[in-house]
């Protein structure tokens, strides 16, 4: 022992000082440098991006996916699906050759079964559901898409069999299950946890069926999984996977030109440019479906005057933005969905900067002398938004020009979210990045009424006319008819305003260039299965 | 008359006990917020679980009894549950805190093993270059705020050489359980993993944070020690050494050094108290996971127990050291036992 460690320093005294870098190689690992906690790990119980971009993929499987090129359906966990000719029911036929994580804490004893579909689905809907009620019974992206609303019961037609019966068809429910919050559960594992009675692990201690399998997390500090063994879809190349928790974006960039970090999410804007001068480092830009907008409490005085959020929208210079934001990096907003959904239609009579106008606007509203706000900016660097303190600064000052003062407010992340949830701010600068190409993707979670209940509508906009909009285009299945309702959606949002669409974000990720197979959607989470090094 | 001063002490540090629970109590009603919340942690409980909460904490009493119920609590380790990760209080610190000592006690040998040796060089070297030189450096890594000599540190040896890693404990890659929480140990407790390199790499990850940490007890021990030195080389009895015929290595050795050490070591000691409040900034900038970074995050997302907790942890274990430093002190130098005051 004595001479191991008089080895181990003569090492390091001897100044070998790559043996960190190679030993990382070594031990076969990946290191992603993340922005945020998870807030559990458990996709169904949240929509927040730095979540699912850290659990979703990784630690589990749905039972399809849509293929980022074409866009169409491709099986996972289900071989093959069948619509019935009304629409109302769909059966999955499920692999049989898929096992669940073998972790401390619980070892399967059989492969995944039409029960566990059952049970998945079951805990988002039924009440009887023994898990239903555990947390606090919010599936957020369920409810505020109503599918909730939508399945009337998942039936178990034989172990690998399941068909989900539905109240009517609509043309959105293959592609809500595709998203990364319909993953599949163990039901042996919550049978387990129920009979010792510690329901609240189960969404903290994950089992899933995807490429990793969790091994430990500390808070602020990093999140550690191992590789599956038994991963049915292809071998891993990573021994292990560690997500560092790095909130400042500023420090993510150090880490990786220190080689710290293998991935980065979302590197700033800003700061590409360090990036781009190194060889050992790629950085990948991929358009996205995303949008990021400024959102106003509808339901709060004086926000719930057309007049004024009319005023607010007008008196912003949104291309200067654009410029200092987003260096170009970004482009301008001309309607709620971004130009590269196919139900896109850029709208005429968007908001352009006239504070003239605004103060007129402001003065027919009745509020002359001007009043003061608060303007919550989202602390964490997204797609849609890379910098919101310094956009929320820009806006800042161009409302103090029509006589408004606004009060910037920031939050740790999931406190943020948690707080606009409970509808406490004025206006926020938020965003949404899709999770599947549906433009239905864009309304349902955002806009909805069901939204507004579920805490996920941050305008707190509740418009039975837009909601009717809505359902219209997710009854039919004929595209044409849909472009027709979300043009008028679209179009609705813009008189309206409950928020101001500001830009569309391109998505950025820089990678150690020895790591391969790591691929950018233009939607969901990021999936980290099959990476390897080189 | 040792166990006399013992008493005293010992008394001492139960009225800063005394207080120091006083206040973090008082804290509870201080902060903004719901008051259950900020005592249990628990946000937004029902009707139901509130009754228990308020039955278990004693609210419904007296302001006396609800102290007696929170200092029972806080001796029995629940220290409430924090409220952004919903996870108790006093087993993050208990996690946490082993991380900070770590590394001030690194800073602090550092120190020591540069500081006193400088110091006593500077004295001996009176008035001539050796002196002028440590002095100057001295002041000047006294004068750097270690903030600003962190970054310094991380562009240079981190971004610019690539020479160190610039945050964390260890690589995030080697997977070592925490066995005591101090990081050297458990590496050597769990004999070396990965062929010994986890330790190097542990070592690596060690070195720039210490560096940073020891600046400033440093510089205080350089000039402590030469002060110190210099005193007692004015004495009578040095010069009574000195025409006694002994040369200057014996002199310093065995006589000068000997008691220009005492006002030293206690002045280790009153160094922990700085040591910790330094290391809060050194471990936010080096990403280490510390009780002092945990704190600075609990300040930033307003969680009142978890900064109740951890001002609680660090501020006793201030006391704790300086206790221990003079206590040290005493058993080294009989005569400071009659002083007729304590101070802390």
């Amino acid at each position: 022992m004595r001479n191991l460690l008089l080895g181990a320093l003569c090492t390091y005294l001897l100044g070998c000082i790559d043996a960190s870098q190679q030993t990382i190689r070594k031990t076969q690992g990946l290191v992603y440098c993340a922005e945020a906690n998870p807030v559990s790990f458990n996709p169904q119980v949240t929509t927040t991006g730095s979540t699912i971009d850290i659990i979703a993929s990784q630690l589990y499987d749905t039972l399809l996916s849509i293929d980022p090129e074409t866009a169409e359906f491709k099986p996972e966990i289900a071989t093959h699906w069948q619509v019935s000719n009304s629409g109302k029911a769909v059966t999955f036929y499920l692999r049989q050759d898929i096992e669940f994580h073998h972790t401390s804490y619980f070892s399967p004893t059989r492969s995944l079964k039409a029960d566990d579909v059952v049970f998945s689905f079951n805990r988002l809907f039924d009440v009887y559901n023994p898990y239903h009620f555990v947390g606090d019974a919010s599936y957020p992206y369920f409810q505020s898409v109503g599918l909730d609303q939508l399945i009337r019961q998942v039936v178990k037609v034989d172990d690998y069999t399941v068909r989900f019966e539905l109240f009517n068809a609509e043309s959105s429910f293959l592609s809500n299950l595709a998203t990364d919050f319909a993953v599949i559960l163990s039901k042996e594992y919550a049978d387990h946890l129920a009979a010792i009675e510690q329901k609240d692990l189960f969404d903290m201690y994950p089992i899933g069926t995807g490429p990793y399998k969790y091994k430990n997390y500390l808070r602020d500090n990093l999140i550690r999984y191992h590789r599956n063994e038994n991963y049915w879809k292809h071998p891993v190349p990573m021994q292990q996977l560690v997500f560092d928790i790095t909130t400042n974006g500023t420090s993510r960039i150090a880490k990786m030109l220190t080689k710290e970090c293998d991935i980065t999410a979302h590197p700033s804007a800003t700061q590409l440019s360090v990036l781009n001068e190194r060889t050992d480092i790629r950085v990948d830009k991929a358009p996205n479906l995303n949008i990021g907008y400024w959102a106003f409490n509808t339901e709060k005085p004086p926000f719930d005057n057309l007049l004024v959020r009319k005023a607010l929208a007008h008196s912003v210079d949104f291309e200067k933005i654009m410029q200092a934001v987003f260096y170009g990096n970004g482009i301008i907003a001309r309607s709620h969905l971004p130009p590269s959904s196919w139900a896109y239609e850029a709208q005429k009579n968007m908001p352009a900067y006239n504070p003239d106008y605004a103060r007129q606007l402001l003065i027919e509203a009745g509020f002359e002398q001007g009043f003061s706000m608060t303007l919550w900016a989202m602390p964490v660097s997204r797609i849609y938004n890379p910098n919101a303190r310094k956009m929320a600064e820009l806006i800042q000052s161009d409302l103090k020009q029509i006589g408004i003062s606004a009060q910037i407010i920031e939050y740790e992340w999931n406190t943020f979210l948690e707080r606009i949830g409970q509808h406490e701010h004025d206006s926020v600068l938020l965003g949404w990045a899709a999770d599947t190409p549906d433009p239905d993707n864009f309304f349902s979670p955002l806009l909805s009424c069901t939204a507004t209940f579920s805490g996920k509508n941050p305008a707190n906009w509740c418009n039975p006319e837009f909601d009717l909009l809505l359902t219209q285009a997710l009854d039919t299945t004929d595209v044409e008819q849909r472009k027709v309702f979300y043009h008028q959606a679209q179009r609705m949002i813009i008189e309206q305003l409950p928020l101001v669409p500001i830009a569309h974000g391109m998505r950025f990720q820089a990678t150690s260039s020895d790591i391969k197979d790591i691929s950018l959607r233009p939607f969901g989470g990021i999936s980290l299965g099959k990476a390897r090094r080189d | 008359m040792l166990f006399e001063y013992l008493l005293r002490r010992l008394s001492l540090l139960l009225f800063m006990v005394f207080t120091l629970t006083v206040f973090t109590f008082s804290l509870n009603y201080m902060f903004p917020g719901e008051l259950l919340s900020n005592i249990t942690g628990q946000i937004n409980p029902t009707y139901e679980q509130s009754q228990e909460l308020i039955q278990q904490y004693q609210l419904d009493k007296g302001i006396f009894i609800q102290y007696l119920a929170f200092v029972e609590r806080i001796v029995q380790g629940d220290w409430g549950l924090s409220l952004s990760s919903g996870q108790p209080v006093f087993e993050q610190i208990v996690k946490l805190f082993p991380a900070t000592l770590e590394l001030c006690v690194y800073a602090l040998a550092m120190a020591v093993l540069f500081g006193i040796p400088g110091g006593i060089i500077a004295s001996v070297y009176h008035k001539r270059w050796p002196e002028k030189v440590i002095n100057s450096l001295s002041l000047l890594g006294f004068s750097v705020p270690i903030f600003w000599l962190a970054l310094l540190l991380i562009m240079v040896f981190c971004l610019g050489l690539g020479l160190f890693p610039m945050s964390g404990r260890i690589g995030l890659l080697y997977e070592v359980d925490p066995i005591s929480n101090f990081i050297l140990l458990d590496i050597i407790l769990q004999s070396f993993p990965y062929e010994g390199l986890a330790f190097v790499d542990a070592l690596h990850h060690l070195a720039l944070p210490t560096v940073v940490l020891a600046m400033y007890p440093t510089t205080v021990l350089i000039r402590f020690t030469r002060d110190s030195m210099l005193d007692v080389l004015e004495q009578n009895y040095i010069k009574t050494a000195r025409a006694k015929g002994l040369n200057r290595r014996q002199l310093i050795m065995h006589h000068a050094l000997r008691n220009a050490l005492l006002p030293v070591i206690k002045q280790i000691g009153l160094q922990f108290s700085t040591l910790i409040t330094l290391a809060m900034i050194t471990e936010v900038i080096f990403s280490w996971p510390g009780v002092g970074r945990w704190l600075i995050d609990s300040i930033y997302q307003r969680d009142y127990p978890a900064i109740q907790g951890g001002l609680l942890a660090v501020s006793m274990f201030v006391i704790l050291a300086n206790m221990l430093a003079e206590f040290s002190h005493t058993l080294f130098d009989p005569l400071s036992r009659n002083q007729a005051h304590g101070k802390v």
